[in-house]
């Protein structure tokens, strides 16, 4: 059998008295497009940043490819939320993707060949082969969305994760980018955390619902009622008859 | 009125110096000045600018060069903040505040109680171009070509860096390494600058050349080359102006800076605005 991409085991953290996460339960396979859902506050950033080892959880255990996430950093490619960049910094298009090679070129000097045909490689699997020049600050949000993309292609990951890829961009624009994710999807193995759930289900073949504990489903199992429960009140915690960890 | 600056320049081997000092001086100040910009810790460099003068007065006082307890005193100040800022992120800010302040109380305490004559505190403070020697050309030469070949070396890292911490640790890259060189590289621009405009007003010439710059480029090289030219042209101005009229020439060469950055941040507003107004009537 493949061994799992991303396991994590009764993984609990709090900030100081307030749990954000409770006994998370949660195994993804190589090729599974996942969405992680909830409200805002729900734990959603917080669980990301455990899988990508920036944060230790103090209960629990968390393996990405069988290692600690900081060991298995160099395999995944992470796509921030691109409302967080600063939009006046000087760079452009190119040398934002080029910066996921980093780690795998060199140490001292500029970026090798390679590096670059990668980088324009990336470029061109989010269809902005001839933007490479573009400064960031003149691009769309959902040209930023994309680069942001390229770039954590340009690691040459076996899994993507994004955070809120969707967020503060035009329904349309965002449609285009879930087709994107779904290409990717035949080589990768996709993780999408999102608060926009209505979106997400029309791509994704398995939905984790979060709101402290995790939940879940099928997509083709969810139903109003679930997602309502979600969002029906943020203190209120999400009740489940039956709880899925396995698919 | 450039006659008489040329004039004395040719003549003149303490203008020579001073115009080479200047001029070296661009270099580490488009450089480092950057970085100032574009990670925004201005305040930074003004406390490791204050906190100078107590290694200068400690130097001072134990009868060694003020020169080289700036160095020392610019470094310590440096990794000082820039531990704080990676362990107790909170207390950045008080840990800057009390350097910057606690920093220029010890120096004037000890330039006040070294023995010998008077210690020329205004120039420290204020610079005085006018005094570069010879070894401080060479001094200044050599720190420009560490902060060169260091930046030459490490670009990308600290590219990355500055752009998006987050993504640069998860790609390995030691973010609190090249944190700290960044700052040592601030550190040791700021006592480059020293010499021309004295601690006081050195953050004008770290922040401003690069704030004009960023206006015009969308690189980060090519913000350091512009601000390069332009900390060498306003260095040079202040020289020629503060000459002719006999005045302060740190002061001069601020305001000149100051002026330009002034001129420049309105024009380029009135022109995005017309920009605007347009495209919005198209």
């Amino acid at each position: 059998m493949n061994e799992p991409v991303i396991t994590l085991e009764d993984v609990s953290f709090r900030y100081e008295e307030h749990a954000v996460l409770l006994d998370i339960n949660l195994t993804v396979h190589a090729q599974e497009f996942l969405g992680i859902v909830g409200p805002n506050g729900s734990g959603k950033s917080t669980l990301l940043k455990i899988m990508l080892g920036l944060l230790t959880p103090q209960k629990g255990q968390v393996r990405i490819f069988g290692v600690p996430p900081v060991e298995a950093r160099l395999r995944v490619g992470y796509v921030p939320q691109f409302i967080t960049f600063d939009r006046n910094f000087p760079i452009n298009v190119q040398e934002t993707v080029l910066q996921g090679r980093l780690g795998k070129t060199r140490l001292v000097g500029g970026y090798r060949r390679e590096d670059h045909r990668i980088a324009r490689q990336a470029l061109e699997e989010v269809e902005l082969g001839d933007l490479g020049k573009r400064p960031l600050t003149a691009l769309s949000g959902g040209q930023l969305q994309r680069v942001l993309i390229a770039r954590a292609l340009a690691c040459q990951p076996e899994v993507l994760i994004l955070d809120e890829p969707t967020a503060h961009i035009d329904p349309k624009i965002e449609e285009g980018v879930f087709d994107l994710l779904k290409r990717l999807n035949q080589r990768l193995t996709v993780l999408v955390v999102s608060h926009d759930i209505g979106f997400i289900t029309r791509y994704i073949t398995r939905v984790a619902c979060l709101n402290r504990t995790l939940v879940c489903h099928a997509t083709s199992e969810l139903t109003g009622s679930m997602i309502e429960q979600l969002y029906g009140g943020p203190l209120r915690a999400v009740h489940h008859d039956t709880l899925l960890h396995t698919h | 009125m450039l006659s008489t600056f040329l004039e004395a320049l040719i003549s003149q081997p303490f203008m020579q110096h001073a115009l080479i000092g200047g001029l070296l001086a661009s270099i580490a100040c488009g450089v480092a000045g950057s970085y100032v910009v574009v990670r925004r810790i201005g305040y930074i460099a003004g406390g490791i600018a204050h906190a100078v003068l107590g290694g200068m007065g400690l130097a001072y006082f134990l009868g060694r060069s003020p020169v080289g307890g700036a160095i020392c005193a610019a470094l310590v100040a440096a990794l000082i903040i820039g531990l704080v800022s990676i362990r107790w992120k909170k207390q950045e800010d008080t840990t800057i505040s009390a350097l910057w302040a606690v920093g220029m109380a010890l120096g004037v305490l000890l330039i006040a109680r070294s023995p010998g004559y008077n210690v020329d505190l205004m120039s420290y403070l204020f610079g005085n171009i006018l005094m570069i020697s010879r070894e401080h050309l060479w001094l200044i030469f050599w720190l420009d070509m560490g902060i060169v070949l260091l930046v030459i070396l490490f670009f990308k890292q600290l590219l990355a860096v500055s752009f998006d911490e987050e993504f640069a640790e998860l790609r390995q890259v030691s973010v609190n390494i090249f944190s700290l060189l960044l700052l040592c590289l601030v550190a040791l621009t700021v006592v480059i600058l020293i010499q021309v405009v004295g601690l006081i007003l050195v953050i004008a010439l770290l922040a401003l050349p690069a704030a004009i710059a960023g206006h015009y480029v969308q690189s980060l090289s090519r913000m350091m080359l512009i601000a390069t030219l332009l900390g060498g042209l306003f260095i040079t101005g202040g020289l020629a102006v503060s000459y002719q009229y006999d005045l302060p020439s740190g002061a001069t060469t601020v305001l000149l800076t100051g002026l330009a950055y002034l001129v420049s941040s309105v024009g380029i507003s009135v022109w995005r605005r017309w920009q605007l107004g347009r495209s919005g009537r198209k």
